[in-house]
């Protein structure tokens, strides 16, 4: 499945880990929060990166000490009409001021895209190739924004008060 | 009103596009349908029964003649030549070609409209006062506010996939006709003991299956926090509202399950993180968008209806309408003007192309061109000079608009039902237009007095039939229709659930139910001036009860 980072199709190098496989050795791994959570132990002292995925009912508040040793934050999308990651993704990145990757996984629809890169997220697994292409002329469509988010976006509010300022001098 | 600046157009633009591109991937296959739905959805394009519907937003029901002219345009070119206004204060149309959709956008976007989140589980269309600016009580200017709503909740990143969908109404005046108790959030403007503008905020009301009145979440909320307070609302229930049940998915259920007090906590708790943050809407941006609103160079005129016109004394039909279609404006010498768009044995909220231009007309030239749509599927004229009223009702009659039912039995309130609607179970249209011919006698209408009539043709209750004086909602029973009456509902500051007041009728027998009713308040009531609501509270539903099922 193609990985979108930094606008482009990129080699993906963490590899995920469900709970039921064994942790390897080295490399880097994305294990679920549960997992981390009851393990945190041992853990602590992996010597190669740790990514965590967030449950859509679970609060970045629950991993909040922790968020500094993770490379990648994932969060799922178990369907497209499922928003609890947007919000998710905006408390990990404005509240916890989390600097890390912060990843969309699940179903990950082009027509989405643009939301979710507003709301914190950096990287995208994929499912279809052209959705994945496509990237950069999906989260470029729209070029006017009505709210603060995430994102270094300008929302229209301030664009507005340069424009009256130009204006005025 | 409201106009667009340069940020507006390019967005509305852009958005035109990348709906059109949508479109384009579906008609070659590059989209299935269940791909290409939340992508439709989220311009306003149904699958109805028998072809899609595009529902059109009017922000908060504003109009200008010349958008009003657009849609009559769209409905001739596009369509059957006719459209629908809803209860949502929106347009309907329900034939148009999937492949003309990005035509009929462009068009609306050059008369500064769209289509945008009036379907979908996100923040809908923001509705108000349909008086908005003219209302002879009100506080402050709800536009202003559902403005500033409306913007901040265009394509919200972290609020388009929500539980489900999303109501929010404002109102500024001192009697609430803009139902905000019965919206997902309501709100009221108000000035507090200090003497400080503000808002109250209410919470979870609403219709569908479990019709709930909503709670007060705050008392008092200031201006500049309307933002960051709605924000915090929406995240908690983006967080916490249901996705496993569709039925129970609203914010009014999670408002039940956690209760008002463990809900306004968890949301004052967002609202502190979040307080003093971005979303902080200073003065200065009220004042910006206050100026759009600000009110029309009014003529110094003096009060006609106070002393009688002049020439109501000559004609008893313009008396009539004088009586029931005619509003208190703020300003002496203006009335605010009412124009029905239930005629006898009509479809509730249809207007045809020509019927819609009649109108852009007269508002040109008798009230600055602007028009509202009411959420009881009717128009309005907001600004008429009184002197003018006669002429207007002249015009109004020759385009069979003069129909003299606002607030009574005639002026139903009815959802599409099963003659278009995927959802219902029921036909609507038929047995609004058959209550209607009941009850064509005007002069009947008066002595019964203000009543509201709402018909829904499933439980979802689009036709708003719990906050009827006379609800009445269609279920199927084994491949029958059959209908339930409720009474007792209202939609004004007590807002009431209406209750069931008994089992079903056959869609032959349902008209006369509704009149047994009527004529059971008629000679109960205690005087001429009780409304049928009041007589209901007075006598509880027992009379109403025997007369309907006595006999059976």
């Amino acid at each position: 499945m193609p990985l979108v980072k930094n606008k482009q199709i990129t080699e993906d190098s963490w590899t995920h880990i469900a709970d039921a496989e064994d942790l390897p050795f080295d490399g880097s791994v994305i294990i679920s929060a549960d997992r981390w959570l009851t393990d945190r132990e041992s853990l602590v002292h992996r010597n190669a990166p740790v990514g965590i995925r967030l449950r859509n009912n679970q609060s970045p508040a629950d991993v909040a000490v922790d968020l500094h040793r993770f490379g990648v934050i994932a969060l799922e999308f178990p369907a497209f009409k499922d928003g609890r990651a947007y919000t998710q993704a905006r408390l990990l990145r404005e509240r916890y001021r989390f600097e890390g990757e912060v990843r969309a996984f699940g179903e990950v629809l082009r027509d989405q895209l643009l939301f979710m890169q507003r709301c914190g997220i950096d990287a995208f697994e994929i499912h279809k190739r052209e959705d994945a292409e496509a990237f950069e002329k999906a989260i470029g469509e729209i070029t006017v924004f009505y709210q603060p988010a995430a994102d270094a976006r300008t929302p229209v509010s301030a664009s507005r008060v340069t424009a009256v300022a130009s204006w005025a001098y | 009103m409201y106009r667009y600046d340069e940020f507006d157009h390019k967005f509305v633009a852009e958005r035109v596009s990348q709906f059109r591109d949508q479109v384009q991937r579906r008609l070659n296959g590059e989209l299935t349908e269940d791909e290409f739905k939340p992508l439709r959805l989220m311009n306003g394009l149904y699958l109805q029964l028998h072809a899609y519907m595009l529902r059109v937003a009017i922000p908060y029901g504003t109009l200008s003649s010349r958008q009003m002219r657009k849609l009559a345009h769209i409905a001739r070119v596009y369509d059957k030549g006719y459209g629908h206004f809803t209860t949502r204060q929106n347009i309907q149309f329900n034939w148009p070609k999937l492949v003309d959709t990005p035509d009929i956008l462009q068009e609306l976007a050059e008369v500064e409209m769209h289509a945008l989140q009036t379907s979908g589980n996100c923040i809908r269309n923001v509705t108000a006062d349909q008086y908005a600016g003219v209302a002879h009580d009100e506080i402050d200017d709800p536009r202003i506010y559902a403005e500033i709503i409306r913007q901040w909740s265009t394509l919200h990143p972290e609020f388009s996939f929500l539980p489900r969908k999303f109501k929010i109404a404002v109102t500024g005046a001192e009697t609430d006709r803009a139902a905000v108790k019965v919206h997902d959030i309501g709100i009221t403007i108000l000035i507090n003991e200090a003497g400080d503008p503000g808002f109250r905020i209410d919470v979870g009301g609403g219709l569908g299956r479990t019709p709930i009145v909503g709670k007060t979440v705050r008392d008092f909320l200031p201006k500049q926090d309307l933002l960051t307070y709605l924000e915090a609302i929406l995240r908690v229930y983006n967080m916490l509202g249901r996705r496993d049940n569709i039925y129970k998915a609203r914010i009014k259920i999670l408002v039940q399950s956690e209760g008002i007090e463990r809900f306004r906590e968890l949301v004052e708790m967002e609202f502190a993180l979040l307080h003093g943050g971005s979303l902080d809407l200073p003065k200065s941006e009220i004042a910006r968008i206050r100026a759009y609103f600000s009110p029309r160079a009014y003529e110094k005129l003096p009060d006609q209806l106070e002393e009688g016109m002049e020439a109501s004394r000559a004609d008893s039909e313009f008396d009539a309408w004088l009586a029931t279609n005619t509003v208190p404006h703020k300003v002496s010498g203006y009335a605010i003007v009412n124009i029905s768009l239930k005629p006898v044995g009509g479809i509730p909220g249809d207007a045809s192309a020509e019927e819609m231009e009649a109108v852009a007309d007269l508002a040109d030239r008798y009230s600055y061109g602007e028009i509202r749509v009411t959420h009881e599927q009717n128009l309005t004229l907001p600004d008429v000079r009184q002197k003018d009223l006669y002429d207007l009702w002249l015009s109004l009659n020759i385009s069979g608009l003069a129909t003299a039912n606002i607030g009574h039995a005639g002026d139903i309130i009815a959802c599409p039902g099963l003659d278009y609607c995927a959802l219902a179970n029921t036909r609507s249209i038929p047995v609004a237009q058959n209550i209607s011919r009941r009850f064509a006698d005007m002069r009947r209408q008066l002595e019964i007095g203000p009543l509201s009539i709402n018909i829904s043709g499933c439980i979802n209750a689009c036709g708003h039939h719990h906050i009827g004086n006379i609800g009445i909602l269609g279920v199927e029973k084994n491949g029958e229709e059959f209908y339930q009456i409720t009474l007792g509902g209202r939609a004004d500051d007590n807002a009431a659930i209406g209750r069931i007041v008994g089992p079903g009728f056959a869609f032959e027998e349902v008209t006369d139910a509704v009149e047994t009713v009527v004529n059971t308040y008629l000679s109960r009531r205690s005087h001429e001036n009780e409304s049928f609501v009041e007589a209901y509270e007075r006598l509880g539903e027992e009379p109403f009860k025997e007369a309907l099922y006595a006999a059976r």
